[in-house]
């Protein structure tokens, strides 16, 4: 990989960050695209990775996935906000507190990330298969979007989440039901995920807003589905379903755990460093 | 891949056939590990058809699979070689059907 901008004679200047003013269009778009984005490039650290290689294969898969959803939401952001930034720009030159993921998806994965030591594939088939059924259930709902092209992404990226669902529920349950570690691993997974979900059912002004125009729905419209289906694996996995905790995360709002400038670090160091760079 | 040290037995083996569209047979095309058939038909997918080459998928373990004995080669297959008259290769075609 070589970048085309020319050698500087000083160190390299950094790209300067990118600012939006985020409409509540804008950002509703940009959840989506970030908890895609971001989940795609903590999926992404499992390459050559993997327990075995064809589930390794199998998480390369599903990360692009994810990866091709965000690239396509990004660019529709880009077009609502008006600037004229790329997908590029958006995912490489936006500062942390104008990202607005979800917080479940920047928790650590296969690396360790903060205190957090990371690598139980358990935590990674639970949180496809948790963010996989929220996303389908969102993807449902977005096919009828008054936003045509929103609408088209959602028609696409159904059948993606429809198979991560499946592929990534089937874990849960092996796992979940399996051996005496293997299940006490999967409850342990559950107990750390659990309280980040509540996230993905709090709805905010942003929400009402796109709710009201016939953009998409609210989050706390996705709840009725998911917990059914969530209910249903975990049932067959023979773990204990959890209650509703108080805490919500906030990372649709842009404030974020201590994990998410280290995963920025390592995804926009490239664009950082060499401003415009293309290979 | 990271070394498994909790498992002494590896997952079984299995034969992947794929159709590529609707109206062809399937193909073998490869083998995988899976631990049993549904898995084996989610890793097919995701190992032999990620570039459009498949409609449907077969998998059967590697084990259920009744093989000629390669010692046998001689006495089963070369036999045929001199028995040309079991092509259709003597018959004049009428000009009409001349890409049979």
């Amino acid at each position: 990989m070589t970048a085309t901008s020319a050698a500087p004679a000083a160190p390299a200047t950094t790209s300067e960050s990118i600012r939006l003013n985020a409409t509540p269009r804008v950002q509703y778009v940009l959840r989506i695209a970030d908890t895609c984005l971001i989940h795609a490039q903590r999926l992404a650290e499992w390459c050559g990775h993997g327990p075995v290689l064809e589930e390794d294969i199998a998480l390369t898969n599903m990360a692009l996935d994810l990866l091709g959803q965000a690239r396509a939401l990004l660019t529709h952001a880009g077009q609502l906000d008006g600037h004229g930034f790329s997908e590029d720009q958006l995912a490489f030159l936006r500062d942390e507190g104008e990202f607005y993921n979800l917080t479940l998806v920047e928790l650590p994965l296969r690396k360790p990330s903060g205190h957090l030591p990371g690598g139980d594939f358990a935590d990674t088939v639970l949180r496809n298969f948790l963010l996989a059924s929220w996303l389908k259930g969102l993807w449902t709902q977005l096919v009828s979007s008054t936003d045509a092209e929103l609408a088209a992404i959602a028609g696409q990226a159904l059948k993606e989440s429809r198979y991560h669902q499946q592929h990534n529920g089937d874990w849960v349950v092996r796992l979940g039901d399996g051996s005496a570690e293997s299940a006490a691993r999967m409850r342990a997974a559950l107990e750390r995920a659990w309280p980040y979900t509540k996230e993905m059912f709090t709805s905010d002004a942003v929400d009402d807003v796109a709710a009201a125009g016939g953009l998409g729905p609210a989050r706390s419209a996705l709840r009725e589905d998911w917990q059914q289906d969530v209910a249903e694996v975990l049932l067959y996995a023979e773990l204990p379903p959890l209650a509703d905790t108080p805490f919500v995360s906030t990372g649709t709002l842009g404030r974020h755990s201590e994990h998410m400038g280290f995963i920025l670090a390592e995804m926009q160091v490239l664009q950082r460093t060499h401003p415009g760079g293309r290979w | 891949m990271s070394a498994d040290t909790g498992t002494t037995a590896e997952w079984p083996l299995w034969e992947v056939f794929v159709r590529p569209k609707a109206g062809l047979d399937h193909k073998h095309c490869g083998s995988l590990h899976a631990a049993d058939a549904a898995m084996a038909i989610q890793l097919a997918r995701e190992v032999y058809t990620r570039r459009q080459e498949g409609s449907s998928l077969w998998v059967v373990r590697s084990a259920d699979i009744t093989a000629s004995d390669p010692g046998d080669k001689a006495m089963y297959f070369d036999p045929m070689e001199d028995k040309v008259y079991r092509h259709p290769s003597f018959y004049e075609l009428p000009g009409s059907v001349d890409h049979m």
